[in-house]
């Protein structure tokens, strides 16, 4: 009796996998037929376009624009001076030059997506490839003068790192609020959310690294992990106030290693400094041990740099890249392939928002707990 | 041309950290295995190991992606 109800169930099983497997197998058929069919078009709109090329017409008439991935998702990690909402809509952000002859505030919005030209009170502007140069008497590009004229314009990365500064003050206004009105009672509300988060902070990054001299480095060690942390979740969100590409951004990464390596240095104490001019090796090794220990100083913020800019904006590439394939195979029925991946592929980059705030901040007390130890 | 090279020069650095990442997952499963009480501890050090080698291979991609670019 038992016997034969396994038999069952297994057969039952074996029919559900088959059905599954066939019914899969059949929707990829599907889909690869209409993707064929979809190219078709694109190919002979092409072999249009060059014939019409070729032909010498005044007028090259094509359906669409090709799709050029590689631009597109360029586009949408780098900065901007004005951030894109959807379609032909999107937000003029302000534009701060210094020029030889004083500073320069106008909207990005006078540019009218690069189409036109900006008449500023010492010069005339145009928007390049979302670059401002100085236009010349001429009409073109003048590039010699573009370089003496530095932005400081408010991007869109600036904006949204502000969005980011906005946040985190709000919440950590309210949570030492409650701290201090809440005294050796149980934490509530979004205290109770954050609170776990900084014990997490100073009990497994900065007392096991930096030993017992943690309590000064706490501040800024709790500052860069949420810092990175709340950009990085909003860089995943794709629309208006997150979006922007503000950790993949080199600049930024640079000034936050930049802040790391002077903290360092500023606190290395003297057994810090022998172990990089006097190491204890061989006289005749000084030589080599000092000048990769001097390089050691600058590699390891370095590699900190660009281990943040890289896995975000990896991150951000390949979500661009799967929602790409829709436009790639031009047909609606990778859509849900793109969907599933891209799905996967951001609750991914939820960890990896959460790790490289971590990483970031664990090497940063490493680092600190290697310059303030004693010997011994 | 160029393009394309790039992409081989991506794919290599990935094939790296593919090895890398590996054995670093295979011996923590192993020392999981040994030790499953210390499994909390593993993890985390296996992370951190995973997360250095995922650097390592992005600066090999940030590479080929300036290659792209240049």
């Amino acid at each position: 009796m038992d016997c034969n109800q396994v038999l069952v169930s297994k057969v039952k099983k074996v029919i559900i996998v088959f059905t599954l497997l066939i019914a899969f197998l059949s929707i990829k058929i599907d889909t690869f037929a209409q993707a064929d069919s979809a190219v078709v078009p694109v190919d002979s709109a092409v072999a249009k376009t060059a014939e019409a090329v070729s032909g010498e017409h005044g007028a090259v008439e094509h359906g669409k624009e090709k799709f050029e991935p590689t631009k597109v998702i360029m586009e949408h990690i780098a900065d901007s001076h004005m951030w894109h909402f959807w379609g032909h809509t999107s937000m003029p952000l302000p534009v701060i030059l210094y020029t030889a002859n004083g500073l320069e505030f106008f909207s990005s919005g006078h540019f009218h997506h690069g189409e036109e030209d900006y008449k500023g009170a010492h010069n005339t502007y145009r928007l390049v490839e979302d670059h401002i140069k100085v236009v010349g008497a001429d009409g073109n590009v003048d590039e010699v003068a573009s370089k003496t004229v530095l932005d400081f314009s408010i991007t869109k990365n600036v904006a949204a790192m502000f969005v980011a500064i906005f946040l985190i003050l709000v919440v950590f206004i309210s949570v030492a609020g409650s701290y201090r009105k809440r005294i050796g009672k149980a934490p509530k509300g979004l205290q109770s959310f954050l609170e776990p988060i900084i014990v997490f902070v100073r009990d497994d990054i900065a007392k096991p690294n930096i030993g017992h001299k943690y309590a000064k480095f706490m501040p800024y060690l709790l500052t860069i992990f949420f810092f990175i942390w709340f950009n990085n979740l909003l860089g995943l969100v794709p629309i208006f106030p997150g979006g922007a590409n503000v950790t993949g951004n080199i600049a930024l990464t640079f000034v936050m290693a930049l802040g790391t390596m002077i903290i360092v240095n500023v606190n290395g104490n003297k057994y810090y400094w022998k172990h990089i001019f006097l190491p204890d090796v061989p006289f005749w090794l000084w030589p080599l041990m000092v000048v990769v220990e001097v390089v050691g100083i600058i590699s390891k913020p370095f590699a900190l740099m660009v281990r943040l800019f890289a896995n975000i904006t990896a991150g951000h590439i390949i979500v661009l890249s799967l929602i790409s394939l829709i436009f790639i195979f031009e047909t609606l029925a990778i859509a849900p392939v793109s969907v599933a991946f891209v799905l996967f592929m951001d609750v991914l980059e939820l960890l990896v928002a959460f790790l490289q705030a971590f990483i970031f901040t664990l090497l940063t007390a490493l680092f600190i707990g290697m310059a303030v130890e004693e010997h011994h | 041309m160029v393009g394309s090279i790039a992409a081989i020069g991506a794919g290599l650095a990935v094939i790296g950290a593919g090895i890398g990442i590996g054995q670093v997952g295979g011996k923590a499963m192993e020392g999981i295995a040994r030790q499953p009480e210390a499994a909390s501890k593993i993890q985390t050090a296996m992370i951190i190991a995973a997360a250095l080698i995922e650097g390592a291979a992005l600066f090999g991609v940030v590479v080929a992606l300036l290659g792209l670019n240049g």
